[in-house]
Order: structure tokens, then C-alpha cells, then sequence
């Protein structure tokens, strides 16, 4: 997924020693030494240097003082008075991104040489700036302006002429570039050619005239390409959905993955106030790396679609009215005690969180229910993060034992027509009219309870509707393509009186058994992890934000993330 | 035709539309060769080579070059934008370049280009890139340095060098252009 992984060392065995700013400590051989610096607990400012991308060593930024072991004429160190070698220091900075560490090495990172680098490295990356933060969407998460206020000078020197060049270019379908703020570090120009092998961005022109652009009459519109956005260390590339919608310090951001298909990006979603204005990768190598998909990222304006559903519906007089919770639990759960076993079915979603579908795995064994279907969903893969699987959770409802073809429901409609099945759970959100069941089927049905986030076909001609809450909107955990188990944390609150569907579903159980024991999506863990093989021994901490690997989950290269 | 990179070939004024010949793919060829670890070295070369064949580097010429060294067009682009040799449009028969760095600034590059552009019929004052006479006959550019700083100012039209041009020396120059 990276060509380049220059945070990671060759062999993280192979250690040498370096001094940082006076302490001597051990390193792995050949890591950069930005990185070295990073895991020092020092900071080595930079640009264009970024971990996932080739070096190119144009930004300046990452200067310091480097120095060799002195050596005596026998080539023995010198030892100095409290018997550690001693360090020549060289007279010229250099760049850390391109210096690999040896034995002996000496790095300063704070001397008064390195301080004074990055204050010339500021002023002359500030020369052709346009200093419009005050209507930049990067300000507040702009490393020009962070690293101006650490390692710049207050005012500036310049008092001549700024270079004028392109603003609001209409870069491709998603992105929009002012090339008066482009420091020229070609993070995008790198991503899109080495990570998206789709070279259509590059610098023109030569000096303070540089500038980034597309080939003439080609747009930079790959699947990826807000990526770049992300990358971007100044306001130069803006997402069009996200710019000019919200100051970044305002977002609240919590940890959470994407549910957009089985890949399952760990995601970071930005919010305030109950909306949800964007959500970008969270670097998780075992999952996305430092990525996501431009759609997986840009789909979260369904949360304040029109469909959205916001109160409980009860159908009467074949009309759906609104209702309060506990009638239409009430009438849900009387309703499904008027029928035997075999004449439930259930259509759950792959887009269920695990303890969702364990709750409800409960109440079917309970009700002694065993009609249950999860509706497949595909997309297209690519070979990058896409997968073909459209359910998020498709492999967890696996664990639980609740999947089947994703094709059997559709056998039903004609089971209903004939009386064999008079009541259909429809929970999830899932279009069954769409999917296969004829409107004309579900009219028949004695009791259609459906419960979701969106108003849909199915929705419309239920007698009992559930408004329940989006990814964004509750807590959870999802497993995905690949057997990876992570968790998604609830962001923002379910719209007027939506309920995460654990707590639907928990509520229904207790109506319709009795049995109540869980008390929080914790608790439902607990169960889970005693319950299902593939979860044994873990608990809702040891997940953590990175996930786990459940097949793998107790080798090795695991073993730090479940010790945790 | 006279092979790639020899002196005295430049032609400034030609149409990027014209033909693209076998004796040009054939030089081509050839000049790819020469760089048998990295075909990518050899877009200078072949820049040079479109520029003197045609004139100047227009999309066609880019394109041509990016896929016969299976590169993006924009990696071309960049080189063209990149060398101020390198020009996107058709300049004239006769091409100027007053050099202005330091010692032919001192020497009266300035006077020298003023009045090139009098004698040409450009517009006076500043300007940015090359200038182009309205019959496409002549135009004119600043360049850096020469090499020829004992001898300030100077100027090359197309590939000849004159040395000491003052006025009166540009006069002369611009008259014998035919």
C-alpha cells in the first residue's frame, strides 16, 4: 500500500548508537533521522517529508546539526572526561529526512545554528504568501502557521512585490487549489504518481513562479484525490465539500471507521454541534495506512437527508402516525407473541455493528426464530481500499452465526403470499422491496416491523417504524473484510428521537422475553467475548483504536496491540 | 535536414503543425539510444530536437515526446516551463536575447534592448517573457548571462553572437535581418 514506510526501520533489532541533544540512546540503524528525532520525544519540524512518501528533501525545514565520533590517529573514539565518545560537530546543517543514523552519530536538534535555519527556512517560504488565514480553511491545522509562530519571526522583512499566481483553480471534481499558498513540498504531486500511479499534477514555471497545476485539459479527479487534501500541509488544496463550512478548531473529533463498504478505514469524524462536517483517514497501517477513499470520505451528508427518520411510526387505519417508543415497542412485541416460530422472518444488514446483531441473535433464540437473512450488498473494488463487499460488517454477522447466501429472502415473498411467513422483521435499514420482495407481498404481512435511518419502499409499508441511529451516531464494533475487529464511537447524537439499534433491539427483547442482562454496548461485549469463539478473551479496551486481528491475534507482530 | 543539437539549426518561427516526418522519428530513435539505463534522459534531447524541427513546443510536441518515452505529459510540461530555451509559442524569424546580467547591465543592456524593441516596433517599457513583432518578423527577450562579459553588452540573434552592441551597432543588426 506504501512504496515507502521510512517510519518503520529495516530491522528494528540492528541498533546503533546516537546522541540527541546530549543523551545517548540507541536507534535502529539507517532510520531517518525526522524519525529518529520523532521517537526521541524531540520534534524535527517539516514540510515535505512525510513517511508514506518518497524523500525529496525540498522544503528545508528539517535541518540540523549533525556530527560524527572524533577518532584518535588509531581510529579508536576519542573519549571524552565522562567516558562517552566525543562528537565533530560538521560545520552545515543537514536535512534529517535524507539522513539515515550511524554508529556515534550526534544530532541537534534545538542549537542555536538549527534554530536560526528554520527562521530563514520560514521567512523565505513566507516571501510569495499571501497571509490570508483569516479566511483559510487550513488555519488551525496549518503547519505554515504553526511553525511560524514556533520557529518564525513575528513580522516580516519583505517589502517588496509578492509573485501573483493562480487562485480558486478548479483542480478536478472534489479539490479546488490557490497556488499563492503552495509551498511547493509536492506531498499531492508524490501521492498521486506513487501511491495513485495517476501523474497529472506537477510544477510549471521555475523560482518564486513555480506552480502546481494539472496537465492542461486533464483534472485530477482519481478515487483518492482528497487524500491529497489531508497531505496538503498549508491551504493550498481544499476539500470543495469542506471548505469555507467550518473552523477546524471548533470540530470535535472522535475515532471511528468508515462503514461505507468491508474495508472498514479508521476514520477520524470531525463534528460540532450534532453535524458532522467531514471525516478523515485515522492512520492505521493494519487497515488503511494514512488513507480513504474520496467517497468512503465524503459520504456522511445522508445524515441530514430528508429521509432521515426522527420518530417512531405506527401504522393504523393503513396510515402510518407518530408514536412514542414505548407503544410502538409495546405494539412490536405483542405483535410477535401472535405468531409461532417458523412464521417470523428477519432480514437484518451487514451494516449492523456486531453487538447489534448479538442482541438480536439472543432475541431470535429466544423467540425460537430461525428465518434470518443479511441482504449482500457489492461494490466495486478496486485495488486499492475498496472492497467488493458493500457491508461493513458482513464478516461479523458471520461470527454470530446470522449470515446465510444473502439470497434466500427472496424466496419469501412468495412464502408470504402463501401464509407461511405473517410477520417480517426488517431491521437495519435494508430496502427489501428493492432487494427482491414484492411491495405487494409485504401488504400481506400481518405484522412488518422495520427499523433504520433512512425512510425507504419497505419503510412506507411497515406497521411499526423504528428510526435508529447512523454510524456516526452510536458505538460499536464492526469486523471487516480481512478479520480485523475494530470499534466505532459515537460522535454526534441520533436526530430527534432515533435510537442506536442495540438499545431498540434490547428494549424489544425485554418486551418480547423478558430477559434483560445488558446494560451498555460494554456489557453486550462481555457477552459477546463469552459467547462466540473468535471473540474469547477479548474486551471492549483491548480492541482499542487500531482494531485486532482475529485470526491472527495472537501471533506476534499482534501481540503489542492485545497486551494492551 | 542537419542533425539534432548542432549549432546554427535554431529556427524560430516554425509551425508546430507541420509533418512529422520518418527522418525526424528516425532522430528520434537515435537519440534515445543514446540513453540506454533511462529513456526519461532523453527529453531534453528530444525537446531540443521538436524546437529546432518546429519552431517552438506546443500540447503536440509534448504529447509526442511523453509518449514516445512512455512518460506523463505533465513531467514534459514541467521542462518546457521549467528551461526559458525551451518556448510554448511561435517567435519570430529573428530572435533577440540582450543579456542583462550584471556586467552587460553596467554596459548599457538596457539602452541596447530599448532600442531593439524602437526598431522592431514593439511596445516600449517593461515586459515579462519573450516579445513578438506584429509581422511575426522579429522577437525579443532578456537572457542571463552570455559569457561574454568582457565584451558587454551583448546579444545573440537566433544562434549568432554580436558582441559591443550599442545603438548603433543594433541599428546595423536589425537592418541586415532579411
Amino acid at each position: 500500500m506504501n512504496p515507502w514506510n521510512h517510519d518503520v526501520a529495516k530491522d528494528e533489532l540492528d541498533l546503533v548508537d546516537v546522541q540527541v541533544d546530549g543523551v545517548w540512546l540507541r536507534m535502529p540503524r539507517g532510520l531517518n533521522v525526522v524519525e529518529v528525532a520523532h521517537r526521541s520525544k524531540k520534534f524535527i519540524p517539516h514540510y515535505c517529508y512525510h513517511p508514506k512518501l518518497s524523500v525529496v528533501g525540498n522544503c528545508r525545514m528539517c535541518l540540523f546539526e549533525m556530527g560524527t565520533p572524533k577518532t584518535n590517529a588509531d581510529r579508536s573514539p576519542v573519549l571524552g572526561p565522562d567516558g562517552k565518545p566525543e562528537i565533530a560537530w560538521m560545520p552545515r546543517p543537514q536535512i534529517g529526512c535524507a539522513t539515515g543514523v550511524t554508529q556515534g552519530m550526534g544530532i541537534r536538534t534545538d542549537s542555536p545554528l538549527v534554530k536560526d535555519c528554520r527562521n530563514g527556512v520560514m521567512e523565505f517560504l513566507l516571501i510569495n504568501h499571501p497571509l490570508d488565514c483569516p479566511i483559510c480553511d487550513q488555519a488551525g491545522e496549518c503547519k505554515l502557521q504553526e511553525y511560524s509562530v514556533e520557529y518564525g519571526t513575528g513580522a516580516s522583512r519583505f517589502v517588496e512585490d509578492k509573485v501573483k499566481k493562480p487562485k480558486n483553480v478548479d483542480l478536478g471534481e472534489r479539490i479546488v487549489l490557490d497556488d499563492e499558498r503552495c509551498i511547493l513540498c509536492s506531498r499531492c504531486v508524490r501521492f498521486s504518481s506513487e501511491v495513485m500511479k495517476d501523474d497529472v499534477l506537477g510544477f510549471v514555471n521555475r523560482g518564486s513562479h513555480s506552480t502546481l497545476t494539472a496537465y492542461p485539459g486533464k483534472r485530477f479527479d482519481n478515487a483518492y484525490s482528497l487524500n491529497t487534501v489531508d497531505l496538503c500541509p498549508v491551504g493550498a488544496l481544499t476539500s470543495k465539500d469542506f471548505r469555507f463550512q467550518m473552523r477546524v478548531w471548533f470540530l470535535k473529533e472522535t475515532k471511528s471507521i468508515c462503514t461505507s463498504c468491508g474495508t472498514g478505514c479508521s476514520t477520524t469524524i470531525g463534528s460540532r454541534e450534532g453535524k458532522v462536517h467531514r471525516l478523515t483517514p485515522r492512520e492505521n497501517e493494519a487497515v488503511n495506512s494514512a488513507w480513504m477513499c474520496d467517497y468512503g470520505r465524503l459520504n456522511i451528508h445522508y445524515l441530514d437527508s430528508k429521509d432521515r427518520l426522527h420518530r417512531p411510526l405506527l401504522k393504523a387505519v393503513g396510515e402510518q402516525f407518530p408514536g412514542t417508543w414505548a407503544d410502538a415497542i409495546h405494539r412490536a412485541a405483542e405483535g410477535l407473541g401472535k405468531f409461532k416460530p417458523e412464521e417470523i422472518a428477519v432480514v437484518a444488514s451487514g451494516r449492523l455493528t456486531n453487538e447489534e446483531l448479538f442482541v438480536l441473535k439472543r432475541l431470535l433464540g429466544e423467540l425460537g426464530v430461525t428465518r434470518v437473512d443479511i441482504v449482500k450488498h457489492t461494490g466495486q473494488a478496486d485495488n486499492f481500499l475498496r472492497s467488493g463487499d458493500g457491508n461493513p460488517n458482513g464478516r461479523g454477522a458471520e461470527l454470530l452465526g446470522l449470515s446465510s447466501d444473502g439470497r434466500k429472502f427472496r424466496s419469501w415473498g412468495a412464502e408470504i403470499v402463501l401464509g407461511k411467513i405473517r410477520a417480517l422483521l426488517v431491521l437495519g435499514g435494508e430496502d427489501v422491496v428493492a432487494a427482491g420482495i414484492p411491495a405487494s407481498a409485504l401488504q400481506k404481512l400481518d405484522l412488518l416491523l422495520f427499523s433504520g435511518i433512512l425512510g425507504n419502499e419497505t419503510s412506507r409499508l411497515a406497521h411499526v417504524v423504528l428510526p435508529s441511529a447512523a454510524t456516526a451516531e452510536k458505538t460499536g464494533s464492526m469486523v471487516n473484510v480481512h478479520g480485523r475487529l475494530q470499534r466505532m464511537t459515537r460522535a454526534i447524537a441520533a436526530p430527534g428521537e432515533a435510537r442506536e439499534d442495540w438499545l431498540i433491539l434490547r428494549d424489544l427483547r425485554e418486551a418480547c422475553t423478558g430477559g434483560n442482562s445488558l446494560h451498555s454496548v460494554e456489557d453486550v461485549w462481555k457477552a459477546i467475548a463469552a459467547e462466540v469463539p473468535q471473540f474469547a478473551g477479548l474486551s471492549w479496551a483491548k480492541i482499542g483504536d487500531l482494531g485486532v486481528q482475529l485470526e491472527t491475534r495472537n501471533s506476534l507482530s499482534e501481540g503489542t496491540l492485545v497486551k494492551a | 535536414m542537419s542533425t539534432a543539437l548542432e549549432v546554427g539549426t535554431e529556427n524560430c518561427a516554425g509551425p508546430e503543425t507541420g509533418e512529422i516526418t520518418p527522418a525526424l522519428e528516425k532522430q528520434a530513435t537515435e537519440l534515445i539510444a543514446r540513453y540506454p539505463v533511462s529513456a526519461r534522459s532523453a527529453v531534453m534531447p528530444l525537446l531540443h530536437l521538436w524546437q529546432e524541427t518546429f519552431g517552438y513546443i506546443g500540447p503536440r510536441g509534448v504529447e509526442w515526446i511523453a509518449k514516445k518515452l512512455s512518460l506523463q505529459e505533465i513531467q514534459v510540461l514541467e521542462l518546457v516551463t521549467f528551461y526559458p530555451w525551451f518556448r510554448q509559442r511561435p517567435y519570430g524569424k529573428f530572435h533577440f536575447r540582450v543579456c542583462r546580467t550584471l556586467p552587460c547591465a553596467l554596459g548599457g543592456a538596457g539602452k541596447t534592448f530599448a532600442a531593439l524593441q524602437k526598431l522592431m516596433g514593439l511596445k516600449p517599457g517593461a515586459h515579462e517573457g519573450a516579445m513578438v513583432s506584429a509581422d511575426g518578423r522579429f522577437s525579443l527577450e532578456y537572457s542571463e548571462c552570455l559569457a561574454s562579459c568582457g565584451t558587454a553588452p551583448v546579444v545573440l540573434c537566433n544562434d549568432n553572437f554580436h558582441e559591443k552592441v550599442d545603438e548603433k551597432k543594433a541599428t546595423e543588426l536589425v537592418g541586415g535581418c532579411s
